[in-house]
């Protein structure tokens, strides 16, 4: 086995990135594995896009702490790895009594949990605020500190940082044993090993089976399938925030809300299930969607839906979340349900400061660069500022992805950038191509070609996102 | 800025077309942008024939009428630019393209012509439910991996839907070797030109499965097979007739939407109907010298009749430069729900006019009928109508003559 790792950081998640690119700005070997094919695959690609101000959570619970202390570092964070964030606010809809005082309770809540400027709304004002607010709505809990980021955007900009600041990713890296050889552990996937003096255990839906692979079976992780409708970037303006309705059991109910790139985001539904794979969509999910979705927001125009997905939180069995040694070098960060998008910007540092009572020593990294450039600075340039790139490197001038207006050199540009995408959804979460209303129809066989080109792979060879994800057979007959 | 007379958006058949019959009228000031690396728009994948049957008598491939109308685009030195990507048109004119040359540059056009053709609906609008896998495409991008890029994106195929493409590219997959299972069409009826069911169907004993849709996806890698249900009259999969089709690729042809994200930005006015333009007889939008054409007026069957009205607007927009582009009427075509959409959709000028029309189902011995107000200025039986083939009629001017609106009926027996 070669040098150890100092640090390997299982699951390359918004939690495992925000980890890695923390830890990036010390003086350490660190390595990300990553079971597919590339980063942000499970909870990170799939989930609401919301920082939560942070009054959902219990007073005292971990939850509560680095939720708000996330939301507060997100407008930060994402200005340096040049992600998208929008301090857009955030309102949870009542519509009776019952939900009065919920809305009441949350905003006590909240402000023991440090959550800033939360107050109710009546319905005048909360109809002058949001317009197209379901009518029935009497009134509201507004938390202006609550914001939209794009969450894979997130965990590829934080992966991608930590990798310019020298930490290392493999993917294809499903871990299948860890062995405490002393000093070091040993990590092994199917065809590979790595070892390292610790082990950070970011590995989401899976993070039980890795803890208990080091003897640690004190949690469950159980996935709890949300399903979401997408909507044409025709309809983001519809509304201004995120429309939650007053909380039930099985969490924030569903939500309307504009993304950071001007879509209509309408879901999630909230189902437990047993299989940690199964991200199929339902038609009941879906039916469910549409026929909620007036409880938040009156008209929503699904006639424009782009695309629908599922994805699985990782629900812990502890009910918050789940940041210990349970022994010497092995963490675990299990259990990141909702609000863990929000916190994860916090919960690198909590992570940080477990790791120094743990012992480690931090010396800082004097090369470290907080700064990783925003890919989507050409696109929102002024007419001077793109020919400028354009005269440097043509490819900026030839659009590919007329929908989203994604030329070739933003396409190139994230093809060589930390972390290199190797599949079709890697470049569409990237770049946006492919993610528009024809969803790659016109532009993904330029993408392919560019892939293959890029990677240097056969035209076939290129997935749709790893694995069996093949898009072609090989040549036609003719050819053949 | 750059200043020209006539800018025409795109240059497939329609764009050609009408720069030709611009050009024929004295227009010599004009430009043609295109988004690929060469004229032709669509028609360069569709290497299959039926292409030219009305315009030139004869059978050609999409290639070839291409080449009919880009070897007098060459002959005529018609200005063009390819690669060229236009990313906003303003009500006043002024276009905002990029290619990699000249970078991202504007001109002031007199007059517009937009011909950027349709798009395919993508299988994310249909909100399929079950898996996420490799290996589902519009037709159309299966088609562009076929015959432009030759690979095979398919060997076990499920069709959903019976638009030409989907016709096609069930023989164009057959051919290729791959083994086509079935085409569900939601519908009682096809959507697609007859000839292509049976030539692209039934001549390679390809089921068409009328009333049956796909319900779910399966599969986590590559599509591993779809369960396809049959529906009820209210297009709702019933329980009992689930069955498991085994299958590596499922080809989506399920409609064709105009693509008029330009038109948005030049505040050109849409009906929600054809999802294109509202236009005069000259094919003028509501932004006056900002003409439309072809499929991104509304999706047509042959491309015969994106030429001819691709010449009308040709014309129309070289007779506004030179100011004799008649206006002295408005009179308004509306329809019965039946036939669902005519195009113009405002007559403004005493001169003999052809309408096109689709219908909204199959009839049978129906009665097509022009009405201003109670009285019948037209009137024609027709054997059978179905919402996959375009009709037409011709109305001259005494029809019209002091008309205030136009309503299109059909009358069924």
């Amino acid at each position: 086995m070669n040098h150890p790792y100092d640090i390997a950081i299982i699951g390359g998640g918004v939690v495992g990135g925000m980890i890695a690119r923390t830890l990036s700005a010390y003086q350490f070997r660190i390595c990300i594995l990553e079971k597919e094919n590339d980063v942000a695959r499970g909870a990170s690609a799939a989930n609401s896009s919301i920082v939560h101000a942070g009054f959902d959570a219990h007073e005292g619970s971990l939850k509560a702490e680095l939720n708000v202390k996330g939301a507060e570092m997100m407008a930060s964070v994402c200005r340096e790895l040049g992600v998208k964030y929008q301090n857009n606010g955030s309102l949870v809809l009542g519509f009776d009594l019952a939900d009065r005082e919920a809305l009441e309770a949350l905003l006590r809540r909240g402000t023991t949990n440090g959550v800033k400027d939360l107050r109710l709304l009546e319905q005048e004002e909360l109809r002058a605020l949001e317009p197209n607010v379901a009518k029935d709505a009497t009134c509201a809990l507004y938390a202006p500190t609550a914001g939209i980021v794009c969450p894979y955007e997130l965990t590829i900009a934080s992966i991608g940082n930590a990798m310019d600041n020298g930490a290392e990713l493999f993917t294809n890296f499903a871990v299948t044993g860890i062995e405490d050889l002393g000093d070091v552990f040993c990590i092994s996937s199917e065809s590979a090993k790595v070892s390292a003096r610790y082990v950070i255990n970011a590995a989401g839906l899976f993070a039980d089976a890795i803890a208990a692979m080091v003897g640690d079976t004190s949690f469950t992780i159980h996935p709890r399938r949300g399903e979401y409708l997408l909507l044409d970037r025709e309809c983001g303006g519809m509304v201004k925030q995120t429309l939650f309705r007053t909380p039930g059991k099985m969490g924030k109910g569903l939500l309307v809300t504009p993304t950071v790139d001007g879509n209509l985001l309408v879901g999630p539904t909230s189902v437990d299930q047993e299989d940690k794979t199964d991200k199929s969509t339902t038609p009941e999910g879906l039916s469910l969607i549409r026929a909620k979705s007036a409880e938040n927001a009156e008209g929503v125009p699904f006639g424009k839906t782009i695309t629908s997905f599922c994805g699985l939180r990782a629900v812990g069995s502890t009910g918050d979340f789940i940041i210990n040694l349970p022994r010497e070098r092995f963490v675990n960060v299990a259990g990141i349900e909702s609000p863990g998008l929000s916190s994860s910007p916090a919960i690198a540092e909590y992570v940080v400061e477990l790791l120094k009572d743990a012992g480690l020593e931090f010396r800082t990294n004097p090369a470290f660069d907080p700064i990783r450039p925003a890919t989507h600075a050409f696109r929102e340039g002024s007419i001077e500022e793109k020919n400028a790139m354009i005269q440097k490197d043509p490819a900026y001038g030839r659009i590919l992805c007329r929908c989203e207006g994604v030329s070739e050199g933003e396409i190139l540009a994230a093809i060589r950038q930390n972390p290199r995408p190797r599949d079709l959804d890697g470049v569409k979460r990237r770049t946006r191509a492919q993610m528009g209303r024809c969803q790659g129809g016109f532009c993904s066989p330029y993408i392919v070609e560019l892939l293959a080109k890029e990677n240097g792979v056969p035209f076939e060879s290129v997935t749709k996102f790893g694995g069996g994800s093949i898009i072609n057979f090989g040549k036609t007959k003719e050819e053949a | 800025m750059k200043q020209i007379d006539l800018v025409i958006i795109g240059g497939g058949p329609a764009g050609m077309s009408a720069a030709l019959a611009a050009y024929e009228q004295g227009v010599t000031n004009l430009l043609i942008l295109e988004r690929d690396s060469r004229l032709g728009g669509i028609l360069r994948q569709c290497i299959h024939n039926g292409f030219g049957l009305h315009r030139f008598g004869e059978e050609l491939t999409g290639p070839e009428y291409a080449w009919r109308y880009e070897e007098k685009v060459l002959e005529k030195k018609i200005p063009y630019l390819l690669d060229t990507m236009v990313l906003d048109i303003s009500p006043e004119k002024v276009i905002t393209a990029t290619n990699t040359s000249l970078g991202v540059f504007q001109i002031q056009a007199k007059a517009v012509i937009l011909a950027m053709g349709c798009r395919e609906r993508p299988a994310g609008a249909l909100a399929l439910a079950g898996d996420r896998p490799s290996g589902i495409f519009s037709a159309g991008t299966a088609q562009k991996y076929v015959n432009m890029k030759s690979y095979l994106p398919g060997k076990n195929v499920v069709i959903l839907g019976s638009g030409d493409i989907g016709l096609i590219m069930a023989r164009r997959m057959t051919l290729e070797g791959a083994k086509v299972h079935a085409v569900c069409e939601l519908m009682p009826y096809s959507g697609g030109l007859a000839r292509n069911i049976e030539q692209c169907l039934n001549d390679f004993g390809i089921p068409l499965k009328l009333s049956h849709t796909v319900v779910k996806i399966h599969g986590k890698g590559r599509l591993e097979g779809v369960t396809i249900a049959k529906v009820d009259e209210n297009r709702r999969p019933i329980p009992e007739s689930f069955e498991y089709i085994p299958c590596d690729t499922l080809l989506l042809s399920v409609g064709l939407i105009p693509e008029n994200e330009l038109s948005k930005t030049a505040q050109v006015e849409l009906s929600p109907i054809t999802n294109g333009a509202t236009v005069d007889q000259n094919r003028q939008t509501s932004t006056e010298g900002i003409f439309a054409c072809g499929n991104v007026l509304h999706v047509h069957d042959l491309v015969d009749y994106v030429s001819e009205e691709a010449e009308i607007a040709g014309n129309a927009a070289a007779a506004y430069l030179r100011g004799a582009l008649q206006s002295n009427l408005h009179i308004p075509l509306s329809t019965d729900g039946k036939i669902r959409y005519t195009v113009p959709q405002t007559i403004t000028e005493e001169k003999e006019i052809t309408v096109y029309f689709r219908v909204s189902d199959i009839f049978r011995n129906a009665t097509v009928k022009v009405l201003d107000g109670d009285r019948v200025i037209y009137s024609r039986k027709k054997q059978k109508v179905a919402p996959g083939e375009m009709e037409s009629i011709l109305l001259k001017p005494v029809q019209f003559a002091g008309a205030k609106a136009l309503k299109f009926t059909l009358e069924v027996e």
